[in-house]
């Protein structure tokens, strides 16, 4: 009783000791922060990159990839069917970008990729990241009228939400008003008869089928009625940030782009061919945000030479599938793996594909926590050092106490009692200060942005509107745990040296 | 003033029980609130206990019994005046890096049931160390210490808190009252270390009022949640006082409790630690360098250089 009562009244007029966990406090504050901010980038990353990756990539070796996409999906159903969602084939390949601003050419470096509109939808969140809401309801390479998002729809944060005004303008109508700017001569009929110069007919080509490309009149394609075939631009290929903070765009929907890419001859050649923006891709993830344009996969397998001209089947360099829900992802890769020749086939889940990142992360998080603990143990030998002086202070008090009968193990309790109620407080604070700061993590990065002129956490890095937390409860125990913990081992020295005092002597004590 | 748990509870640090120590009976608490001057008749006392029969095996005897104590006439003699503590042929030296400093050379002594004794002797010649062994605070070098008949300078050091805790209650030249803790609480201290938190919470309203009883007994009442750094020196030898004697011990065990007194509070202190001897039938060892303080006991023993020296 007397080990609480006294732990109780030297906690509370003991000030300096206070003063000791106040660096177990700040650990342990920093480490819970720490860990949420991690957990909460860790966790909005694998959302994003899992929502932009289907949960199983089947892909084959070669870009040119493997004919017939049907053939193989059945297959691949036979195998593993009763953990399917859902499957697409898509084709990737690497290529260049390139679109005009004003005088200025810009060019790109881009991953093509060929969809399924009909189901790549159901195979990852694609459609989400749209910018049109009909687009995310069911993609259509066709350009809309109008009606983009001038305001992020994902946006989290609607306060500090800067309008994106220049989609206001996005679709046919700015595409007809521009395309009466930049009229094309009409060059009369016959004036160009034997001149080498001649141009080819230049949009037949790829205008898409349903297009009446060749209404207008002749060759000429009319910008003001038609389009190029649709393609879904990465929004970090044409966006930028203005000083304000808002979003400007270098291309909108409704503009014309080039893209060059390889074809599947042997060797490849570059070929080029225009596509007419149709929507804007933004997953949040620079990485994929300012990397990925979508078309339409018929028309890439057709502009690459990827259909077998005599029998019109197509080829395909990756199937896309949609495991069911709580399906081990590793177990049906592995069990698709065995099932397909890995010479041809290349099966990996979407952790695999980005396992590297994440693995990074992980390490960071770790070391973070590996660097924050030795902070709290070294409040703990600021413990020690306060503790061995109390116990030196109160000397006599223990020299009494042994007096009344107090055996070495209660002196021991009392000390080690008090170690462990200071961590209690420590760490009781520490706990409420983080979680504290991580409610308000994205007010007090305005405030230190504010009085620094330098913003703490820029959007445009991350294509986060705010600072993502997650506070993960078993991790703050075992900080909360671990901390109570180096306040007990840092006070059993001077609680053995108390209970070790001799009575006679440090009664003595002066 | 008589049933008290068996010296067997030596053997573990078992709960203080007050069935066992009966509160004081409120007629005798009023008697002792009269003035000094009428005592309390002998007939009014209680009949001393038989003497408690040693339970040696409960604390096997570490070492053989020296000779010396054997052959000493007055050891294990219980007649009339029963012996509660005594010392014999105690040595205790001290040791200042290779100079040893012999502080006891063979202190005989004998302290009978409620008797007032004073150990009276010049500066340095080991009365307060002679006082610290009787309270089994620290270990002669050779010699016994006996409590009720038994060995006590050997047993565990768990016994010895007990024995601290329950038999002996001590008090200081310096008072030596805990400063975070209330005159109250002060006072409850043996009460809550010699309990468990349960056992201490179950019966906390009964050492409350046995506190308060104690603090009543010398005067201080109306201090109860007083600091003590807000007592005067008076006063706080007082809180130690009741401190030492809220557990009933046997033997009060006064180390210069005047020493750092003015004369007239000295006298206060010596008055009521008189009264407690003669009404409650308490048996004091009372240490001083003052001959006029030391001639208010029953018996003076004189400490010369580590020895008694013939009164």
């Amino acid at each position: 009783m007397y080990k609480l009562l006294l732990c109780w009244r030297y906690l509370r007029t003991r000030y300096i000791a206070l003063a000791s966990i106040i660096s177990v406090m700040l650990g342990v504050a920093t480490m819970i922060v720490v860990n949420a901010v991690m957990e909460g980038f860790t966790h909005e990353m694998r959302d994003r990159i899992h929502g932009i990756l289907s949960d199983l990539v089947f892909e084959s070796q070669s870009l040119d990839g493997f004919p017939d996409a049907d053939r193989r999906m059945q297959e691949i159903r036979k195998v593993a069917g009763d953990y399917i969602a859902g499957m697409s084939p898509t084709v990737h390949i690497p290529a260049m970008l390139g679109y005009s601003v004003g005088s200025q050419y810009i060019t790109k470096q881009i991953m093509l990729i060929g969809v399924d509109q009909t189901t790549y939808s159901s195979v990852s969140d694609f459609g989400q990241f749209l910018q049109h809401p009909e687009n995310r309801k069911q993609l259509d390479f066709n350009l809309r009228p109008s009606g983009y998002d001038v305001y992020d729809h994902q946006a989290t944060d609607p306060d500090k939400l800067q309008p994106r005004s220049d989609m206001q303008a996005a679709g046919w109508e700015y595409r007809k008003r521009k395309a009466k700017f930049m009229q094309h001569v009409e060059v009369p009929k016959g004036a160009l008869e034997g001149n080498p110069f001649q141009p080819a007919a230049p949009a037949a080509v790829n205008a898409p089928p349903g297009e009446p490309a060749s209404a207008g009149g002749g060759t000429v394609f009319d910008p003001g009625k038609e389009q190029f075939t649709g393609c879904v631009l990465g929004i970090g290929l044409c966006a930028y940030r203005t000083l304000e903070g808002a979003d400007g765009f270098l291309a909108l929907p409704g503009d014309d782009v080039e893209i060059s890419y390889p074809t599947a001859a042997k060797p490849p050649k570059v070929q080029s061919n225009k596509f007419t923006v149709v929507d804007f891709y933004e997953s949040k993830m620079n990485e994929y945000d300012s990397n990925f344009v979508f078309v339409p996969i018929t028309e890439l397998q057709r502009i690459r030479g990827m259909i077998d001209p005599t029998t019109g089947i197509a080829n395909c360099n990756a199937i896309q599938i949609r495991l069911k829900q709580g399906v081990d992802l590793n177990m049906v890769r592995d069990l698709l793996r065995s099932k397909f020749p890995p010479q041809i086939f290349k099966v990996s889940t979407w952790q695999d594909k980005e396992g590297a990142l994440i693995a990074a992360v992980n390490l960071e998080t770790r070391l973070l926590n590996v660097l924050l603990f030795l902070i709290i143990t070294v409040a703990g030998f600021g413990i020690l050092a306060i503790f061995f002086m109390i116990v030196v202070e109160k000397t006599r008090d223990i020299g009494i106490l042994k007096s009344l009968g107090a055996s070495g193990r209660g002196i021991l309790g009392i000390f080690l009692g008090y170690g462990l109620s200071l961590g209690i407080v420590g760490a009781t604070v520490g706990l409420v200060l983080g979680l504290v700061f991580i409610r308000y993590i994205n007010h007090i990065a305005d405030f230190v942005g504010w009085v620094t002129g330098q913003p703490v956490f820029d959007p445009s890095i991350y294509y986060f509107q705010k600072i993502p937390t997650i506070v993960h409860w078993p991790t703050v125990a075992w900080i909360v745990a671990g901390a109570m913990m180096i306040a007990i081992l840092a006070s059993i020295l001077p609680a053995r040296r108390a209970a070790r005092l001799h009575p006679v002597e440090a009664l003595r004590y002066e | 003033m008589s049933e008290r748990p068996p010296m067997s509870d030596l053997n573990g640090p078992q709960g203080l029980n007050l069935a066992d120590m009966p509160l004081m009976p409120r007629a005798s608490l009023r008697t002792l609130r009269v003035p000094l001057a009428s005592p309390v008749p002998a007939t009014d006392r209680v009949p001393l206990a038989p003497p408690v029969l040693p339970l040696h095996h409960e604390y096997a005897l570490a070492e053989p019994v020296a000779p010396h104590t054997l052959a000493h006439s007055n050891f294990s003699s219980t007649t009339a005046t029963r012996q509660i503590l005594a010392a014999h042929f105690v040595r205790k030296s001290y040791r200042k890096g290779a100079i040893i400093i012999p502080v006891l050379q063979g202190v005989e002594l004998t302290i009978n049931e409620g008797e007032f004794v004073s150990i009276i002797g010049p500066s340095g010649c080991g009365k307060t160390t002679l006082l610290h062994l009787l309270a089994t605070l620290d270990a002669p070098d050779s010699g016994e210490i006996c409590f009720e008949g038994n060995r006590i300078d050997n047993v565990p050091s768990a016994g010895r808190d007990i024995l601290r805790n329950r038999y002996f209650g001590m008090v200081f030249q310096f008072y030596h009252l805990l400063p975070e803790l209330t005159t109250l609480e002060n006072v409850l201290a043996p009460a809550m270390i010699g309990e468990s938190v349960l056992g201490y919470m179950r019966r906390r309203a009964a050492y409350r009022e046995r506190a308060r009883e104690m603090l009543e007994l010398v005067g201080l009442g109306h201090r109860l949640r007083h600091k003590p750094r807000e007592l005067s020196g008076g006063e706080m030898q007082r809180t130690a006082i009741a401190r030492a004697l809220v557990a009933r011990p046997r033997v009060l065990l006064a180390d210069e409790p005047t020493g750092n007194l003015d004369k007239h509070t000295g006298e206060e202190i010596m008055a009521i630690l008189r009264r407690l001897n003669r009404e409650q039938n308490l048996t004091i060892v009372m240490v001083t360098h003052d001959a006029r303080i030391a001639a208010e006991a029953d018996r003076t023993v004189t400490l010369v250089d580590g020895r008694v020296v013939a009164a």
